[in-house]
């Protein structure tokens, strides 16, 4: 068994995170086979939705674990150190609406303010005060294209890696925010206390080249 | 009816609240046999006194308008209100000043993060020893203060305050640019730091400097791969630990950062394999004494005192 308690993604980024413990000699085989079982001790790997990664690494129930630069933002005060960008799980954190001539302007004229919907509240503030825009921040847990259709927001802010949901609700990216790519982090003491095998790791990571 | 009260803030009932005394009785009496007088600052204070202190942590997250409408902010430490008590009530004394403390303290803290927004802190000041003498005193105190608290597996991490900050300027990185990148080793954010520094365009042995160098940590050969005053004072440090039989608690972590903004030197943490976050820490702050009076040479430690009764029952529980 590995040194190493890891917190893994279920979601967009399990298949490439289980290939890379796989190149590491972790045992994946059970975690491949049994989508129900969470916690598996014999490798050390517990699952987790993505955006729950920093918390249980931050509380030191997992040593390291592999999450998107998109939770890392979203939960800026996370205590966690990121050791390493893993280069997979590349998309887009992005604006969008739906098609048509300007549809921001609109609103910014005549209301003052756009309503934005987005599972990112704080990228989202954060991305419309940098650029000197009030928003109302609609905060959505899921299905974030709908909102703009229904009246609810007048534009998104999300998460695209190939556009095709996008298009396929007649929305349109307008700007781009921020990529994010999956990264490797640590819990700070674990980071000390537990620093041969965690440079073990991002020794042997750095050496699988891409 | 339940009656709520404010997250991050929290009752303490009887079993718990025994423990608690025990566990600083333990301390105080360590901090006392070492000759470290006990001493207590009130809870609110004008801000811009303690703003003389440290300009961003002076306020700490909450302030109140008193009955003239001066403006009063809840401390968030103990080591900013004694250094203005040093400077009201000790201006005269020379020679060197032990002084211990337990008192809460209260910081904002985000919603939902478990962290406390009022906290008991323990810990000593050490006010008027220079340099490694004075730093080894304190870390050889915490040590074995938590020693006589029960504690048998706990470490000292490490670093220095100056020490990136040195690295930056000696590799020609311009003014502007620092605290960016310290921002970054700040916030842990190693690939960040990394992409930054490549901007940067150094000298090849300078630019993978910058970039291991949070990585470096472990025991005293880590000190090799740096050079500079900073380093220097590590191994000084280093070497009159071992004279107090604490060396190997100790992990060097040469990216280590602290959050208060007023150290000049040493930092260290303290940690237990039984606790995922740091039980305190603390570190020379030899400018804080000369913004409320006569300049002198200074360090401290505060503990987490709730912290270390975390680590106490899991090393209890083996």
């Amino acid at each position: 068994m590995s040194e190493l308690v890891i917190a893994v993604p279920r979601g967009a980024l399990l298949a490439e995170a289980l290939d890379l413990l796989d190149r590491l000699d972790i045992d994946t085989a059970e975690i491949r086979s049994n989508d129900r079982r969470l916690f598996f001790e014999e490798s050390g790997v517990l699952t987790v939705r993505p955006s729950d990664v920093p918390t249980y690494v931050e509380a030191g129930a997992a040593d390291v674990g592999i999450t998107g630069k998109d939770v890392l933002l979203e939960q800026a005060d996370r205590d966690v150190y990121e050791l390493l960008d893993l280069g997979f799980g590349g998309c887009r954190m992005i604006v969008a609406t739906r098609e048509g001539d300007d549809p921001l302007g609109e609103p910014l004229r005549r209301r003052g303010l756009v309503r934005v919907a987005t599972k990112y509240p704080r990228i989202a503030r954060d991305h419309f005060a940098a650029t000197g825009r009030q928003a109302e921040i609609v905060e959505v847990k899921g299905s974030v294209e709908l909102a703009p259709l229904t009246g609810l927001a007048d534009a998104i802010v999300d998460l695209t890696a190939t556009g095709r949901t996008l298009v396929e609700n007649g929305l349109v990216e307008r700007e781009p925010i921020v990529e994010s790519t999956a990264r490797l982090i640590a819990n700070p003491v674990a980071h000390k206390l537990k620093a041969r095998a965690i440079d073990g790791m991002v020794e042997r990571i750095r050496g699988l080249g891409p | 009816m339940i009656h709520p009260v404010p997250p991050g803030t929290r009752d303490v009932l009887p079993d718990e609240m025994r423990e608690l005394r025990t566990l600083t009785l333990r301390l105080s009496e360590a901090f006392e046999a070492a000759g470290y007088g006990e001493v207590s600052t009130p809870s609110i204070e004008y801000e811009e006194v303690l703003r003389l202190g440290d300009r961003s942590s002076a306020g700490a997250g909450f302030r109140l308008f008193d009955e003239r409408g001066k403006i009063l902010a809840l401390r968030s430490d103990a080591t900013i209100p004694i250094a203005r008590l040093v400077a009201n009530r000790f201006e005269a004394v020379d020679g060197p000043l032990r002084l211990s403390y337990f008192e809460n303290a209260y910081r904002a803290v985000t919603s939902g993060s478990g962290q406390a927004r009022e906290f008991l802190q323990g810990g000593v000041e050490l006010i008027g020893v220079p340099d490694a003498d004075g730093d080894a005193e304190v870390i050889g105190l915490v040590v074995s203060a938590l020693e006589g608290a029960g504690l048998r597996r706990h470490r000292i991490g490490l670093g220095d305050a100056m020490l990136y900050r040195d690295l930056l300027a000696a590799s020609g990185v311009a003014d502007g640019e620092r605290d960016a990148l310290l921002g970054l080793l700040w916030r842990r954010d190693l690939p960040g730091l990394e992409a930054s520094v490549d901007r940067l365009g150094l000298a090849p042995e300078a630019r993978q400097m910058l970039v291991e160098l949070p990585a470096l940590r472990g025991g005293v050969e880590v000190l090799d791969r740096v050079q500079g005053v900073a380093v220097d004072r590590l191994r000084a440090l280093y070497e009159l630990l071992g004279e107090r039989g604490v060396a190997d608690r100790v992990i060097f972590d040469l990216g280590m950062q602290r959050e208060l903004g007023y150290y000049t030197g040493t930092i260290f943490e303290v940690y237990d394999p039984a606790v995922a976050f740091a039980l305190g820490g603390g570190g020379r702050y030899d400018e804080l004494l000369g913004r409320f009076g006569r300049a002198r040479p200074a360090c401290g430690a505060g503990l987490d005192v709730t912290r270390v009764h975390m680590a106490q029952l899991a090393e209890e529980r083996g």
